[in-house]
């Protein structure tokens, strides 16, 4: 079915929004206004298919889009920040899984002599590829809900049957291309389904928001290919935008974490896990109280503060950024030095202090702030341990060994606010937790803020 | 051109815009960035759309319309969280200065 002429004009007008949408996406000023043309866009294609073709149960049709809107939106507007990541995941999985669902009902409706087999192909990677996001996403979303275990679940077989699920994948998918067979479809959703299981499962907690973004390019590229299926260019431009944007945002996000694709999906099964030991220490370390800490800062002239995701758990960020502004009062320089991938995804800890209010001048990205630490009286260490390790520089063997880190260790005195020495998510010891120009202070980020906070007022 | 290689133009134009648009991408707004492309992936409600208005059995119709929920979920909940992270990047500080002048 060809739609007539104006409704692929208005097509067009759809994809031209979604590439505004991603160019706006790409720069603070503009992204706000980016992702409404990028909405406009989706609801403008989805409006006028009503309006040509015959379609029947249009009011069934919409009392679904009904109820798939409402539990979208309640969601996203009832979700924790802290718990973004896994809210994504799971909107790329249910999208996946629709374009799954898409492509069976299209090969039911198939016809083994007429269709080509183009077209068939097409539709069995969209079978294929909608199932493995779909249960990838959802196991990633299991991981940062921890609903299970966020360490790498490797078990013997696994390669094995990694490999024999593949091949079974690859001939159901030439049954099809032979026979539209619908059996051969729904056999082949599963076997999409338990491949994305095997390649989520390997993956440790760390490098899940790298999968995540790379089962949303897998996504974009199911949509485009069932796009193809149905003749739809706004389905085949949109998913395939995603599908390549998606594909280099995944290795823009692996650059910064100084880690490869490949590796972090096949490196647990080759052995080099993407997890270290995870044991807890008991090297000596030295711990103070909020009030000497309190004094540390309350008369330092430079202050640096690192944030990680032990801030967002323990929803201090607006505590942490009273005691910002109180520093500032006392004439003290206070900056935030952000990890690319501080929190649990690339740009989550902006998000997070942007929620709290922080001015968006006092956020440095690394490579910013990097050269300030030498001259830095104190840095604040809040929750976070890997992006300030320094064995990422020293110690090849590690497993963040080339990620790029924030060079705290440079400045005059290290404080880090820790609830117990246990190791960073990446499962490693730090080394700069014994030196002996770091203090520690134990407790949850919060309390140990708010303690901190009425220290400070009370020099 | 043969239709096969007018799809495929379209295909390998878009891949090349899809790099190019995100190339200049800072860090800061890779989660945005990757939640945008995410809710934009949902504009597969209009091929659930068209799949459930051809459905010729009950079995379709149920499988379409269960196509339909998680496409429209996809879709408007990518859509409202995207929006919802980059509200916090524009809103620059209007709420301290009311603090501010109350005291």
């Amino acid at each position: 079915m060809t739609a007539p002429v104006w409704v692929q004009v208005v097509d067009l007008f759809a994809a031209v929004c979604f590439i505004l949408a991603l160019k706006g996406l790409s720069s603070p000023r503009h992204a706000r206004r980016g992702n409404a043309i990028g909405a406009l866009g989706a609801v403008v294609a989805c409006v006028v298919v009503f309006f040509y073709g015959d379609l029947h149960h249009v009011p069934l049709i919409l009392a679904a889009i009904v109820v798939g809107t409402a539990i979208g939106f309640v969601g996203a507007r009832r979700v924790q920040m802290t718990q973004m990541p896994q809210l994504v995941a799971l909107f790329n999985g249910v999208g996946g899984g629709a374009a799954a669902l898409v492509a069976l009902l299209e090969l039911a409706g198939a016809d083994g002599s007429s269709t080509p087999k183009f077209t068939l192909a097409a539709t069995a990677f969209t079978i294929l590829v909608g199932s493995v996001s779909f249960a990838g996403s959802l196991v990633t979303f299991a991981k940062l809900q921890e609903l299970m275990t966020s360490r790498p679940v490797v078990f013997p077989g696994l390669p094995v049957a990694f490999g024999v699920s593949i091949v079974a994948a690859l001939v159901l998918a030439g049954i099809l291309v032979g026979q539209p067979a619908e059996w051969a479809g729904a056999v082949l959703a599963l076997v999409g389904l338990l491949l994305g299981v095997l390649l989520v499962l390997p993956v440790g907690g760390a490098d899940v928001p790298i999968v995540i973004s790379l089962l949303n390019a897998f996504t974009g590229l199911t949509v485009a290919a069932g796009g193809y299926v149905l003749n739809n260019t706004v389905l085949l431009v949109a998913g395939t935008l995603v599908g390549a944007s998606g594909t280099f945002l995944t290795k823009l996000m692996a650059t910064a974490m100084g880690r490869s694709v490949v590796n972090i999906l096949f490196g647990a099964l080759r052995g080099g896990s993407t997890l270290g030991a995870g044991e807890a220490s008991d090297r000596p370390v030295r711990s103070a109280g909020p009030e000497d800490v309190a004094i540390l800062l309350g008369y330092a002239h430079r202050v640096i503060i690192v944030p990680g995701y032990g801030l967002a758990v323990a929803q201090a960020q607006h505590t942490l950024r009273e005691l910002v502004d109180l520093l500032g009062e006392r004439g003290i320089a206070v900056d935030y030095a952000i990890h690319p991938v501080a929190g649990r995804m690339p740009g989550h800890m902006n998000v997070l202090l942007a929620e709290a209010q922080v001015p968006y001048e006092q956020l440095k990205e690394m490579d910013d702030i990097n050269a300030e630490f030498k001259q830095t009286d104190v840095v604040l260490v809040v929750g976070a341990n890997d992006v300030v390790n320094p064995a990422a520089r020293t110690t090849p063997g590690a497993p963040i060994y080339g990620m790029p880190i924030l060079n705290a260790d440079e400045a005059q005195q290290v404080v880090f606010m820790k609830r117990s020495m246990r190791p960073g998510f990446a499962g490693i010891e730090n080394e700069l937790l014994f030196d002996p120009k770091t203090t520690l202070l134990f407790g949850d980020a919060k309390d140990s803020l708010g303690k901190l906070l009425s220290a400070v007022k009370n020099l | 051109m043969s239709e096969a290689v007018v799809w495929l133009t379209i295909f390998v134009l878009s891949v090349f815009v899809g790099v190019e648009v995100i190339s200049k991408v800072s860090s800061t707004l890779h989660t945005p960035l990757m939640s945008g492309a995410n809710a934009i992936h949902g504009i597969i409600l209009l091929g659930a759309i068209l799949v459930t208005g051809a459905a010729r059995t009950n079995l379709q119709l149920g499988i379409g319309l269960v196509a339909v929920i998680l496409a429209s979920v996809n879709m408007v909940g990518g859509f409202v969280v995207t929006d919802r992270m980059l509200q916090m990047f524009t809103r620059k500080r209007p709420v301290a200065r009311k603090d501010e002048a109350n005291r």
